[in-house]
């Protein structure tokens, strides 16, 4: 399936190379070079590039592109999907995954895509499995390595991959049992013009941080799970049990990992929780251009709306800002021309303006869409659609855990027309 | 710390200097590249140090080396030279150093042969070794090591490892035989023979691979799948996820091969009949029943329902491939449940969103309807990338119809003013495309179009006359304002596309412009020169046409432009011009041609049609390659199209079943039982492996009885659709004792697929160890533990008595694991190996979560258990004498009903006393409405004296009502009723007695009956008053803790609702009869019958 594996950096070298089968030489990689020189963004590259011989099919993340090499029919969504699987491995391993983190563990990267793939076909990409077979490189296990010459790899095949619960590896002990649960909504907005809401969707994730002894068995229940119009889940939760009582009962990985992601039915009108004034007008004739911009908060449930983010992709005619805001920071690329408006907390008793002028090109004639606007914005202790967890039970084990529960509202593609 | 930091730069060091002295082809960081030139002299001594440190004694250091050499592979370096110095460490103790010498082995063994055959020895000690990892990544390692001449010994290595005890090994050697036939096609007829034995593999793990591994070598041997289809169906919820894809993909050919469509025929790729379709969508039963006698193979329905829930997994190309699935396989009205799942992967990274987009476009030009309600889904954010905006407005395009034309539209408006002037001339396109597909808007959209005429934008402007040049090909009526308009843009317009399509469209309509079109042409005769060709094309077309239709005025301007053209750089105008000339300018040369220069150029043309760029994609399979790259990708497998008679079912018939293995573990019994299984014996007999065993077995086995069922199932759901999938555990667990059967049992049986519900009362007329009264009692019960459980039962049936109720609710305990089991089906994460009630030193996790799921739910404490006593009564059915010789008798067996749960089984046996044959004896069609009846199958004849034993379930509502229908012969009818006791509405269920006191507790007041009545003094002890009570009900003895008061537990067959019985024994004979159950009516009937027996001498 997966010939080799290319990482491409963002000038276009390649840093590192894996192949799983014969060694396909890296001159495959001028076609996707070619590719990428066409694309006007780094996001532009197509995902499938076709070559006389192979098919390139590429992700890109942390502005590296992951290239693997194709040479018969397989489903584009396998590789992908595999691909994004090993940036999620390597983050996990080297807490970023930058290529200077990948050049610096060259030999656990090299050992684990030997793990991850056989003749191209997974093998093993659960990660409590690869953290048995190699560990995580830590200061101390470094040191303690060099002094007694032991080793990163594990001698023994991994209890997980061969029991029915290959996500969760035996013999677990933590002194202290917590788990914590942080349910993430985001809100996927367009706002048109006129503030009038074109879609607004919620989607929703439970991310978990379970550190528990033995073999627990947990159920979370919801207070309203009807809420829930379209779930994913961890391969450990129990599909029947859900199906039947909306109960989610699992045997927890170890560590964190990701319970569901769901999506809030669309039948529920969404509250938007920010509201934007704008003004933006070019002037035919004029060289200069106003920009007025307030932000309030809206229906938020009587919780601060914070680490507002704004950013904006003005006209390429616009020279220059002036810009005057009344609280946070802004910037404005003359390159790019991106503007960026830190804002930090909105104040409902002041709010927060970015007031001042642009200069456009002299000449020029007035540029014939206004910019969209795009929101980043977090509200903590709520979430948007409203969905509570009603209690977390533990079976199979005899100890009291910590337990906790965090809810936060974030915006997803918040973005407002003008 | 301080080590790990000066390996890395020395690692860089090494890069760079490399990089130095390999031509200098690479770019190389530029801090490194300085160094590398400046040790240009000193690099040759760089990898004579990795050698030394190789062969040095320290392990550390040779660790430290090839971690160096690992690093130049991953940078694409040549460490070849290094070859010998790597390979004597192969058989180093230091596992992490053996790695890496795999790593670097793999990668350049194939350079150096000779060298390689040095470490072959190593790998066949290491195939041996006790370590399971160990003789796994020996496996991998020789197997990657691509040297022709040890094809024999990988060869061999596959075989054996394909046997190994360990199901990781097995995997291992799944993938082995993927390289060795990339290696050498030859040995392809000994790879089958391995995937083959790898098939019949029950381990989850192997699943995958070794689908794989015959995706890559044998596709084309379909016949390979059959015996392992409903296994694979079974097992895939467990497969991890990449197996699951690819074990998807394989089945989704598979059922194309095998199975007829399910679609209708009007209903196959038409848009149009699209409405037809919906309404289908609410009669669907009707549809299936009556429209059309379609039924859809069991087979083909348990792979639809297996794989639902893969929808909700988080591995998006799992998801896509069920979706594709469905697309291909389900019915027409069953593929959209696969619609919210895909919008759901839109939210996922830019990649996985592009693949999606794709097939939803693919997917939304047939069927408009699965996408519009998430039509906002598709709205485009201007941080999009552009191939995904461009994906999105072609979904928007097609999912445009009438009614949402109008969102549509005012969506459009905004991307047209997108500062992505690419994207802007795309939106253009689509609403040219949604104008000509709805008339209704072709004038808004025209209106609209013309309006950007104005734009600043230059691509905007083209991309607009371009579209409206086809708008108004295909209704040019009214419209000659627009042409005016867009004469006049001429002059301001450069785009050469735009400018050729004004000047063709004013020279196709000059006749609806006669005054303008001779102006245009003499503005472009002026420009002419230093037009593009194109426009130059365009211009001597519109010349010619001028010259036709209206020669007064436009002759001279035609010769000019004719002679400019004919002395043009461009072969193509020099060309068009000859012939232009010839055509339309009268001489003597000119034949026949120039009489018809009108009606050649002039001539009134087809519309152009604007369609989806995804028209055609649907010829490739979703979700493939192929289908993404529209053009076939090498190793495409083409899904065939369905076959218009189903291949024979019963090839997927699996011959050789054990459910004695779900519960055999506990019982020690494996081995014997299944004597024909002797490859399996040695995968599985390894002591080591024992826990994981008994549960890959038990999981597997169960799977294989519900395989075996799922036929079935598959086939009661058809007949009544809305069957409740909690009824599924009464079916499988009728089939697993039918797959019990099927080993002793020809396949002729079994091709009667209707006809299987007879099979196992079938056999019961003439048992081995005849016994008719207790046989047919505890046929059932027996039936479906007889094999699980000891040899002595086998023996010992012939004498269940209902004194031995200890004995019989020891076998019916394994069976009620089973029934617990069955019911989650599909989530075979919960199942657990039958001796799940044995008590045993590890539990495993998976185990306790199912203790966990019984004790939590309701009724969890209540297990249905084999009846205590059956009486031997059997009542009058059909005398023989109204039967015309058919006669007929019934019997309550007081055995949870395998057809459905609500139903009470009834045995018939029907005995032929005429002298001739009797054919076709069943159950009339018209039965009296609201009475459900399973009714038996057809028996095709009854020879004259014998008999047969029937059984059926019928549900009667949890009333004493009479059910009556009819019996029917080929020539007669005959009307009969079943006339049920109130005891036999029961079934006797097992709890203990703090339960039932808990049980009690809820049954107060209107929910309880009592009654004081003198016994029999034979009555007064234990044993008597027990039988006598189960003789008169169908109750479970509750273990009691005092001598004088006797408990019994039943249930209703129909609501389940719990019956108690309790029977205190006071001094002087006298006793009191408490009944409580929630059917206060039956609770009083049984009380006065109660009252009756126990009152009998």
């Amino acid at each position: 399936m997966i010939h080799s594996l290319f990482l491409v950096n963002s000038s276009g070298d390649i840093f590192l190379e894996k192949h799983w089968k014969s060694v396909v030489s890296r001159s495959v990689c001028d076609y996707f070079f070619e590719a990428q020189e066409r694309a006007s963004e780094p996001e532009n590259v197509p995902p499938v590039i076709p070559t006389p011989h192979h098919y390139l099919i590429s992700v890109l993340r942390h502005r590296i592109y992951f290239v693997a090499v194709i040479q018969s029919e397989v489903p584009p969504l396998f590789v992908i999907e595999f691909l994004h699987r090993v940036v999620d491995t390597f983050q996990d391993y080297f807490g970023v995954c930058t290529e200077a983190a990948i050049k610096d563990n060259v030999v656990v990267v090299y050992e684990l895509l030997e793990e991850m793939l056989d003749n191209g076909f997974p093998l093993a990409t659960e990660s409590n499995i690869l953290k048995e077979l190699i560990k995580p490189p830590t200061i101390l296990r470094t040191v303690v390595n060099t002094i007694t010459g032991s080793t990163n790899v594990g001698e023994q095949l991994p209890t997980g991959q061969l029991s029915v619960v290959p996500w969760r590896r035996t013999g677990v002990k933590y002194t202290n049992n917590e788990a914590y649960f942080d349910v993430v909504e985001e809100i996927d907005a367009i706002i048109d013009k006129s503030g009038s809401t074109i879609t607004a969707e919620i989607q929703g994730v439970i991310d978990a941080c379970v550190k528990l002894t033995g073999m627990p068995d947990l159920t979370l229940s919801f207070m309203n799970p009807r809420l829930l119009d379209d779930v994913s889940f961890h391969p450990c939760v129990r599909f029947k049990r859900w199906e039947a009582e909306r109960i989610l009962s699992f045997i927890p990985p170890d560590g964190n990992f990701r319970l569901l992601s769901y999506h809030v039915s669309s039948q529920n009108l969404v509250a938007i929780p920010v509201y934007v004034k704008h003004n933006i007008t070019f002037r035919e004739g004029s060289s200069q251009g106003r920009f007025e911009l307030t932000l309030g908060p809206k229906q938020t449930m009587g919780k601060g709306v914070e680490a507002v983010l704004v950013n904006s992709q003005l006209p390429r005619g616009v020279l220059n800002t002036n810009l005057n805001p009344s609280q946070g920071t802004y910037t404005f690329d003359p390159v790019t021309k991106l503007l960026t408006w830190d804002v930090g907390k909105i104040n409902p008793q002041k709010l927060p303006s970015l007031k001042g002028s642009m200069s456009l090109q002299a000449g020029a004639s007035k540029p014939d869409e206004n910019p969209t606007i795009n929101i980043q914005f977090k509200i903590q202790q709520s979430a948007l659609s409203g969905l509570k967890v009603n209690r977390l039970d533990m079976y199979g084990e005899k100890y009291k855990p910590f337990k906790g529960i965090k809810y936060m509202t974030k915006a997803g593609k918040f973005q407002v027309r003008t | 710390m301080l080590s790990m930091s000066t390996n890395n730069s020395s690692y860089n060091d090494q890069g760079g200097a490399d990089s130095a002295v390999e031509i200098g082809q690479e770019t190389t960081p530029t801090s490194n590249s300085g160094a590398g030139f400046g040790l240009f002299s000193t690099d040759f001594k760089k990898n004579d140090d990795l050698k030394e440190m190789l062969e040095n004694n320290k392990e550390s250091l040779k660790l430290e080396a090839m971690k160096r050499i690992v690093g130049l592979i991953a940078k694409g370096k040549n460490a070849s030279e290094l070859f010998p110095a790597v390979v004597k460490n192969v058989a180093s103790k230091n596992i992490e150093l053996k790695k890496l010498v795999y790593v670097y082995l793999v990668r350049y063994a194939e350079e150096q042969q000779d060298l390689a055959l040095l470490s072959i020895s190593t790998f066949q000690r290491a195939l041996k070794d006790p370590n399971q990892l160990i003789r796994a990544s020996a496996l991998r390692v020789l197997s990657s090591i691509r040297v022709p001449i040890i094809i024999p010994i990988m060869m061999l290595a596959i075989k054996e490892a394909a046997s190994d005890m360990s199901p990781y090994v097995r995997k291992t050697s799944a993938h082995a035989i993927q390289k060795l036939y990339s290696l050498d096609p030859d040995q392809k007829e000994h790879l089958i023979e391995v995937i083959e034995k790898l098939l019949k593999d029950k381990s989850t793990l192997v699943a995958g691979s070794v689908v794989m591994a015959f995706e890559e070598v044998c596709p084309e041997r379909i016949d390979l799948i059959h015996k392992n289809y409903r296994k694979l169906c079974n097992l895939l919820v467990d497969v991890e996820e990449w197996g699951q894809v690819v074990i998807i993909s394989m089945l989704t050919r598979y059922a194309r091969t095998q199975f007829t469509s399910p679609w209708r025929e009007d209903g196959v790729f038409d848009e149009n009949s699209e409405r037809a379709f919906y309404e289908s969508d609410e009669e669907k039963t009707r549809d299936d029943t009556e429209i059309k006698p379609y039924t859809m193979d069991p087979d083909h329905r348990l792979l639809l329902r297996n794989t639902k829930p893969l929808l909700q997994s988080r591995n998006t190309a799992v998801v896509m491939s069920v979706a594709q699935l469905y697309w291909h396989l389900a019915p027409r009205n069953e593929v959209s449940i696969v619609t919210k799942s895909l919008v759901r992967l839109l939210r996922s990274h830019r990649e996985v969103q592009y693949i999606v987009l794709q097939n939803i476009a693919t997917m939304s030009i047939q069927r408009k309807g699965m996408f519009e309600p998430y039509m906002k889904s598709f709205y485009v954010r201007s941080t999009d990338a552009t191939h995904i905006k461009s994906l999105k407005l072609e979904i928007l395009t097609n999912l445009a119809n009438e009614a949402n034309i109008s969102t549509i539209l005012r969506e459009f408006q905004t991307y047209v003013k997108s500062q992505d002037k690419q994207f802007a001339a795309g939106t253009i396109q689509a609403i040219g495309r949604c104008a000509t597909n709805i008339s209704e808007v072709t004038d808004t959209c025209l209106n609209g179009l013309v309006l950007l005429l104005s734009n600043r934008d230059e691509t905007v402007v083209a991309e607009s006359v371009v579209v409206i040049k086809k708008l108004l090909q295909a209704q040019p009526s009214q419209h000659s304002d627009i042409i005016k308009h867009m004469a006049k843009l001429l002059d301001n317009i450069t785009v050469s596309m735009a400018r050729a399509s004004i000047l063709w469209l004013i020279g196709e309509y000059c006749e609806r412009v006669p005054k303008i079109a001779p102006d245009v042409l003499r503005k472009m005769a002026k420009s002419f020169t230093s037009e593009e060709d194109i426009v130059k094309l365009q211009t001597v077309n519109l010349a010619a046409k001028l010259y036709l239709t209206n020669s007064k005025q436009t002759k001279l301007l035609t010769q000019y432009i004719l002679n400019l053209g004919k002395y043009d750089q461009n072969y193509d105008i020099r060309d068009r011009t000859r012939f232009i000339r010839q055509l339309i300018v009268p001489n003597e040369k000119s034949g026949a041609l120039s009489k018809y220069a009108r009606r050649i150029l002039l001539a009134p043309k087809p519309a152009p049609v604007l369609e989806s760029a995804y028209k055609d994609r649907d010829r490739y399979q979703l979700g493939t390659l192929s289908h993404t790259i529209n053009t076939k990708a090498s190793g495409y497998l083409e899904l065939s199209d369905w076959p218009a008679v189903a291949p024979d079912q019963s090839v997927r018939n699996v011959e050789v079943i054990e459910p004695v293995k779900e519960w055999a573990p506990s019982l020690g019994k494996t081995g014997k039982s299944k004597p024909a299984k002797s490859s399996d014996d040695k995968f599985y007999s390894d002591s080591g492996e024992e826990e994981e065993d008994e549960k890959g077995s038990g999981t597997s086995s169960s799977n294989d009885g519900s395989s075996s069922s799922s036929a079935e199932s598959g086939s009661d759901a058809e007949s009544d659709e809305d069957k409740s999938s909690s009824q599924s555990s009464e079916e499988s667990e009728k089939s697993s004792s039918q797959s019990e059967k099927s080993s002793s049992e020809s396949d002729i049986e079994q091709k009667k697929k209707k006809k299987m519900k007879k099979p196992p009362q079938k056999k019961n007329v003439k048992p081995p160890n005849k016994d008719s009264d207790s046989d047919e009692n505890g046929n059932l019960a027996r039936k479906a533990s007889s094999s699980s459980a000891e040899d002595s039962s086998d023996s010992e049936s012939g004498s269940v008595t209902d004194s031995d109720t200890e004995h019989q609710k020891s076998k019916v305990k394994p069976k009620e694991v089973k029934l617990q089991k069955e019911v989650s089906l599909l989530d075979l994460d919960d199942f657990t190996p039958g001796p799940a009630t044995q008590p045993r030193s590890v539990l495993s996790p998976s185990l306790l979560t199912d203790l966990e799921g019984l004790s939590l739910s309701n009724i969890s404490t209540m297990q249905v258990s084999g009846p205590a006593f059956v009486p031997e009564k059997s009542h009058n059915l059909l005398h023989r004498m109204t039967g015309k010789g058919l006669a007929a008798q019934y019997q309550f067996t007081r055995q949870p009903c395998l057809y459905q749960p609500n139903m009470v089984s009834v045995q018939i046996s029907l005995t032929n006393t005429s002298d001739h044959r009797l054919e076709q004896i069943h159950i009339g069609e018209r039965s009296p409405a609201g009475l459900k009846i399973h009714c038996f199958n057809t028996i095709e004849f009854l020879e004259p004296d014998a008999s047969v034993t029937v059984s059926m379930g019928i549900d009667f509502n949890d009333s004493t009502q009479a059910a009556n229908f009819q019996l029917c012969t080929k020539e007669d009818q005959f009307s009969v009723s079943i006339q049920p006791a109130v005891g036999d509405l029961f079934l006797a269920v097992t709890m203990t007695e703090q339960d039932f006191r808990k049980e009690q507790g809820k049954l107060q007041g209107m929910n309880e009956c009592s009654a004081t009545i003198t016994v029999t003094a034979e009555n007064t002890s234990s044993q008597p008053l027990n039988r006598r009570v189960a003789a008169m009900a169908n109750v479970g003895v509750v273990p009691s803790g005092q001598d004088n008061v006797h408990r019994f537990a039943g249930k209703t067959a129909c609501s389940g609702a719990v019956l108690l019985v309790t029977v205190e024994l006071r001094e002087s004979s006298a006793a009191v009869i408490t009944i409580n159950t929630e059917k206060s009516v039956m609770g009083s009937m049984l009380l006065r019958d109660l009252k009756k027996s126990l009152a009998q001498a």
